[in-house]
């Protein structure tokens, strides 16, 4: 036990000290999301907040908890990366030569991306509150809930890419592939549009997408209030998803890396 | 108990079986070198030992520990070169050397005194705290013997550990692996550099095709062609050379074979002893009223040996001469 907090707390700092000296990716990976879907995205569309049914105060307070969602799937999506280019530079196989639990390696990319999507959720809603005045209207533990609902669907994205990375061979058929899942992923969401003015049966499939359910529950609690029956209905799809994706995930890793 | 043993090894990966029926012995304290080509089978048995790849069949076993039962205690035991380009270039050397410290469980004061050492042995004191990225090519292989050497390893395992450097660079990790070898370390290597093989290792497995082809010392290797070897030219006109072959072979005792080429009018004469035979069969070949046009003396390389064991040569571009 102590053995594995060492070796996950090495690979994490590893992962740190890396980020630490790509300033430039990291900073524009927090300024995308605000700058294209907050910034550009909301005011193109803000007029979306007048269709008949629309709930929200206007787009932009309605787009924030898309934001916050979309970048934690991209955060989560991208978080297989780092292990998938270890794998191809043949680092991966100085790491696994040690003797260290090769649950280790998972672990520290969960602690590092989970640890970056917080830091990304907070600079967003802080960003939407200075610019636009949004706010989580149900205050700090509503903003203890973001935090959760949001670990809880990155946990889960997590799991997809480490799987991905394992299974896919070269980086370039793994870009291809999230490029791919992305858009889709956020077309057949409510990140954008509120579910009543989808189309039928974009409706329909969105109601199998669990980002769906984590963006209603973010918003939820940033338009106001929050109605615990709904909440605890999304921790308990989000808990499925994580269940099902870590399963998925700890079977592909055991059978290539024993 | 041997350092490692591998015992009828077998290791396909789908319908390709990469590596077949290899047995051999690595003692302790020995270089121990596994040459070949490119595809030969070096990497999966070496992938093998460090426990990163499990047999199709058979046992390899690392300091008494089963690679496939006990892969925790043969990777405590040995220490890990890999081929170039295994390093993080958004670290220091000095960070590469405090993670692997850490994936080896040492404590804090023990790693950083460890650090020193390697980082001494290998030169890099000067350059521990520069990012990798500013490194030369010698300068990461030796940050990656460094690395290798952390864990104070029985056996410490090299992949190719001079390709793509340069001739300097080359000769200094050749320095560094004699001196860790005189601290009592065993060595595993791959090349496919047959000066390499010939410099360093005590003893040599080649590889062909997955198959064990020849095991030995380099010496011994070359003494097993059947000594020197002396070529003889001789003028077009002159014939009954198989007659002249016969007679030397008779004559003297220290001829142990020879090849009649009747096209290009050549004798290759393979003799035991060194220069000494040279003067005698000069004269025993005047004697006989046969005048040299050439000769040429010349002792087996290992190239040659690698000739004879596998009837190719090693891939051309990969052999440094």
């Amino acid at each position: 036990m102590k053995m594995i907090l060492q070796e996950t707390m090495a690979l994490t700092m590893r992962s740190v000290k890396r980020l630490s000296r790509e300033r430039i990716s990291m900073v524009f990976g927090l300024i995308q999301p605000m700058l294209f879907w907050l910034i550009l995205f909301g005011n193109l569309f803000q007029k979306t907040a007048q269709i008949p049914g629309f709930q929200a105060p206007n787009y932009i307070t309605f787009l924030t908890a898309g934001v916050v969602v979309m970048t934690v799937l991209n955060s989560g999506l991208s978080g297989g990366v780092d292990l998938l280019f270890d794998k191809e530079s043949g680092f991966l196989e100085r790491l696994l030569s040690a003797p260290i639990s090769r649950n280790s390696l998972i672990y520290s990319r969960f602690i590092f991306v989970m640890g970056i999507t917080s830091v990304q959720i907070l600079i967003i809603l802080l960003v939407a509150f200075i610019l636009f005045g949004v706010y989580p209207h149900s205050g700090l533990a509503g903003l203890a809930f973001i935090m959760l609902v949001g670990l809880l669907f990155g946990l889960g994205l997590i799991a997809i890419s480490l799987t991905l990375a394992f299974a896919i061979k070269g980086h370039g058929n793994f870009f291809a592939l999230m490029g791919f899942l992305t858009l889709p992923l956020i077309f057949l969401s409510t990140a954008l549009v509120p579910i009543q003015a989808m189309p039928g049966w974009m409706a329909f499939l969105a109601g199998f997408n669990p980002m769906t359910y984590a963006i209603e529950a973010v918003r939820e609690l940033i338009i106001g209030g929050w109605a615990w029956g709904g909440l605890v209905k999304v921790l308990v799809i989000l808990l499925a998803f994580d269940a099902v994706s870590i399963g998925l995930s700890s079977r592909v890793f055991h059978r290539q890396v024993g | 108990m041997k350092a490692i043993e591998i015992r009828n090894l077998k290791r396909s990966f789908g319908e390709k079986t990469v590596v077949e029926n290899l047995t051999l012995d690595v003692e302790k304290g020995e270089v121990f070198g596994l040459l070949g080509p490119n595809g030969a089978g070096k990497t999966t048995t070496i992938r093998t030992v460090l426990t990163l790849l499990k047999p199709t069949e058979g046992q390899v076993t690392v300091w008494g520990h089963d690679v496939v039962t006990q892969p925790r205690d043969v990777r405590q035991v040995l220490g890990y070169v890999p081929q170039e380009k295994a390093v993080d270039r958004f670290l220091t050397g000095r960070e590469h050397l405090i993670l692997v410290a850490d994936l080896y469980h040492l404590t804090r004061p023990e790693a950083k005194k460890r650090i020193e050492e390697v980082l001494a042995l290998v030169d890099l004191s000067q350059k521990a705290d520069e990012l990798v990225n500013h490194y030369s090519g010698g300068m990461k292989k030796k940050l990656d013997i460094a690395c290798g050497m952390i864990p104070n390893p029985k056996i410490l395992v090299l992949d190719e550990p001079t390709l793509g450097l340069d001739v300097e660079s080359r000769i200094r990790i050749w320095d560094y692996i004699r001196r860790l070898q005189k601290s009592g370390l065993t060595i595993l290597m791959t090349t496919n550099y047959l000066d390499e093989a010939d410099q360093l290792c005590d003893r040599i497995a080649i590889l062909d095709r997955g198959r064990l082809a020849a095991l030995g010392g380099p010496e011994e290797l070359k003494k097993g062609l059947g000594g020197d070897r002396v070529t003889v030219q001789f003028g077009p006109q002159q014939d009954r050379l198989d007659e002249l072959a016969g007679s030397l072979k008779k004559e003297l005792p220290f001829v142990n074979g020879i090849k009649v080429s009747p096209a290009s009018h050549e004798l290759e004469i393979r003799v035991t002893s060194n220069e000494e035979a040279l003067a005698p069969l000069i004269q025993r070949i005047h004697h006989h009223g046969h005048p040299i046009l050439a000769i040429q003396y010349s002792r087996p390389t290992l190239e040659d040996v690698f000739i004879t064991y596998t009837g190719h040569k090693i891939k051309e571009d990969s052999a440094l001469l």
